[in-house]
């Protein structure tokens, strides 16, 4: 292909063209000012004004999370990529694939303590799938295409490109690579064949299977959802689901057993303490998942499907690793499953135990007197809006549980949360990133007041694009999640984590341009929530909800999946050291 | 109390050590990458040397001497195999026989009876003089990690001043490129 000269800054705006990225969240500054400039002189890429960093690459990873495709950002030097750095490390976490471009100081001042000079490539080594730093123009388009094939291939995850001003000034010639064939990286997307015939094969043989699945169905693709589905209708097995795989199965399928783990189902978890045959598929047995490992589902066999290795035997020992992409993996076993015609050995008995543990309803709250229950708060969200296929965001803590729990997604993508590094502050971008890629449809942040108080800024990002994103917040003037492990272990004493001098959320959003609701008693919930659908607008609701409510069930840190503790009333006030030093 | 985080997963087993060659791209911060890795996740590194190993300076050997339980080990070479710009892992310990060399300058001072003793064991190790003053020697040892130790070993008893050592190189035996 025949190449063109340009400036470094154009290389980036054309490489980034070809790999047909529509819109970048970002926010200027001195080290990046050429680009910004390449991008103001062109129709073909949209640029997102946020308010702050951390909120341009939580933006870009809800669009990346909503839309399936990778998120872009833009900042500049110094405390730009600094700001940036705990939405990379979110990136990591959850497997979300992104690409942070990141300004530097021109290369000739690079190690001299220049003014916003950070070492970007040595901060986020650690934090990223991969980074460079390039110094060549003539490199930027090359490292560029490779970014994005690494952010998105094998596991997805973050990508650094730190770009020295000179090197955005300086003008080489941009060719339009064909497909990247990598030096060293080859992720592993089949497969092995051998491997997948044991796991058809025991999976036909259990009395008790489970199926165990994650967030790497869901990266996976939309067919992975589907391969899922088609898998667990032949071998009749119950489902369950990390946070992160919420809404890869369908939560109204009887066979759904709800999320696991220390804010999961009691039947989750219980299947998952008693099943013969455990089938990890695109899950990591995250210490969230597992409680006490020693004690983590001690008679069954393991069968563990990931495109990365390195989960593998991790912190739980399994019987037969799958190394490739769940969506392949799962396409074979559907295949092989069919031509051997097998049966499902799965035996009554197994069901009618899971009958038994769903009939404690472990989720079942009474809606009564003059507060509001967040449960019945969000329970009635979910009655209003399931009908419109809406997208949720949370931010992170007793609330994101609630919503997890309470809500119920049917289809992959309508779910974005932090679940690994567990970010405040990440809902509001995320929301308003899958809002961009969504423009139509209904995008709602799950919110607490503390978290959202972290990333308020984003209000003006909303208003200024017009996105239509609602935030509901359930105010109940507590880091609630904080509070709740101070009364499991600290005798309730409740040290900073009540919210004090809270703002008047209603004027906070009206003075960005938001409508702004309140909602106080029960017989309010309805209506409110009827208001803030019916405005085409940003919305931002402040539902106040019951001050000192937990949220159960809940597995304490460092206790198996069988004491699990389902009721206020079980709770002691405090625990043994070595349970006290688990995070 | 032991607190519970510091508790093994896999308690059972016994540390090994191993060798591991990593063959990476000659790029800079890859170092750093590795390096980090260990910090970052707790392995131990015994010894690591690194060097450009091709004619284009394209490609770099690192050789990590590490010791861990058994399922430690395959992580560390799980995890070292993710990063982009590793081309190869090979757990030396693992394939079988290979060949663990490393060199070590060691400075002994002293006279009279001690320094005649220091240049009879050095000869017996077959260590070279490569300095020398009329009150001390450096001495050039190479070999495998446990015959260098034992050298500085009997050096301390002569009068042992300092030690630099480069850390394992390591290859596998046979005419296979591993």
């Amino acid at each position: 292909m025949q190449g063109r000269e340009m400036s470094g800054a154009q290389i980036v705006v054309e490489a980034l063209a070809d790999l047909g990225v529509e819109l970048i969240f970002g926010y200027p500054g001195g080290a990046v000012l050429p680009i910004y400039d390449a991008l103001f002189r062109q129709a073909r890429i949209r640029h997102i004004l946020v308010r702050h960093e951390q909120g341009a690459v939580h933006a870009a990873e809800g669009y990346a999370r909503a839309s399936g495709k990778p998120g872009v950002v833009l900042v500049t030097s110094g405390p730009g990529a600094t700001n940036a750095v705990t939405g990379i490390t979110d990136a990591l976490m959850d497997s979300i694939p992104i690409v942070v471009l990141t300004g530097q100081v021109a290369t000739h001042l690079i190690g001299s303590d220049a003014f916003q000079e950070c070492d970007t490539v040595g901060i986020t080594r650690h934090c990223s799938k991969h980074n460079y730093l390039v110094k060549e123009t003539e490199r930027l388009g090359p490292v560029l295409h490779e970014a994005f094939h690494i952010a998105t291939s094998g596991r997805p995850g973050p990508v650094v490109v730190d770009i020295p001003k000179d090197v955005q000034v300086a003008r080489a010639t941009y060719r339009r690579p064909g497909p990247i064939q990598h030096r060293s990286y080859r992720p592993r997307v089949k497969g092995d064949l051998g491997a997948i015939e044991a796991a058809v094969e025991m999976l036909a043989a259990a009395e008790r299977p489970i199926l165990y699945t994650g967030g790497g169905v869901i990266n996976s693709g939309p067919n992975a959802a589907q391969a899922l589905r088609e898998l667990a209708r032949l071998c009749g097995a119950p489902v369950t689901s990390t946070l992160m795989g919420l809404g890869a199965f369908p939560a109204s399928s009887p066979q759904f057993l709800g999320m696991l783990g220390m804010h999961g189902t009691y039947e989750a978890n219980m299947a998952m303490n008693q099943c013969d045959l455990m089938l990890c598929l695109g899950a990591r047995f995250d210490d969230r998942v597992t409680g006490r490992v020693d004690a983590f589902s001690p008679d069954s066999r393991k069968i563990h499907v990931d495109i990365d290795r390195s989960s593998f035997n991790k912190t739980v020992r399994v019987d037969l690793a799958i190394e490739g992409d769940v969506g392949h993996v799962m396409d074979d076993m559907v295949k092989l499953w069919r031509a051997r015609g097998h049966r499902p050995a799965i035996t009554e008995d197994w069901w009618a135990r899971i009958r038994g543990w769903r009939a404690v309803d472990c989720l079942a709250f009474r809606q009564t007197g003059p507060e509001i229950l967040p449960q019945h708060a969000i329970a009635r969200l979910y009655a209003a809006v399931k009908d419109r296929d809406p997208i949720i965001s949370t931010e992170v803590g007793q609330h994101q549980m609630w919503a997890a729990q309470h809500f119920r997604f049917e289809k992959p993508n309508r779910w974005l949360t932090s679940g690994g590094l567990g970010t405040m502050g990440y809902g509001l971008p995320a929301a308003i990133g899958a809002q961009l890629a969504f423009p139509g449809k209904l995008v709602i942040d799950i919110a607490g007041e503390a978290s959202i108080l972290m990333n308020i800024q984003e209000l003006g990002t909303a208003a200024q694009y017009r996105l239509p994103v609602k935030v509901f917040v359930l105010n109940n003037e507590y880091m609630g999640m904080v509070r709740q492990w101070q009364d499991l272990t600290y005798e309730g004493r409740h040290a900073e984590s009540y919210s004090d001098s809270l703002p008047d959320f209603v004027q906070l959003a009206e003075a960005f341009g938001w409508k702004g609701l309140r909602i106080e008693r029960p017989d309010e919930l309805d209506s409110g929530i009827a208001e803030m659908l019916a405005h085409d607008g940003p919305v931002f609701v402040d539902c106040r909800v019951a001050r000192l409510e937990n949220c159960f069930p809940m597995i304490p840190s460092g206790a198996a999946h069988t004491e699990m503790l389902l009721a206020p009333s079980e709770v002691a006030g405090t625990v043994d050291a070595a349970a006290e030093a688990l995070v | 109390m032991a607190a519970p985080n510091t508790r093994p997963l896999f308690p059972e087993e016994p540390a090994e050590r191993h060798t591991l060659s990593v063959v990476v791209d000659n790029e800079a911060g890859v170092l750093g990458r590795i390096t980090g890795l260990f910090s970052a996740r707790g392995y131990n590194i015994e010894s690591l040397t690194v060097a450009d190993i091709s004619d284009d300076h394209a490609v770099s050997r690192i050789t990590i001497v590490t010791t861990g339980p058994r399922r430690v080990i395959d992580q560390i070479r799980a995890q070292l195999d993710r990063l982009v710009p590793v081309h190869s892992v090979t757990d030396l310990t693992e394939l079988g026989p290979h060949v663990e060399r490393e060199l070590a300058l060691v400075k002994v001072a002293g006279t009279g009876e001690k320094r005649v003793e220091a240049l009879r064991l050095a000869d017996i190790f077959r260590a070279r003089p490569v300095d020398t003053t009329t009150g001390s020697f450096i001495f050039e040892v190479s070999g495998s990690t446990s015959k260098v130790d034992q050298f500085i070993a009997l050096m301390r008893e002569v009068g042992l001043v300092e030690v630099a050592r480069t850390g394992v190189a390591a290859m596998a035996r046979g005419r296979e490129k591993a």
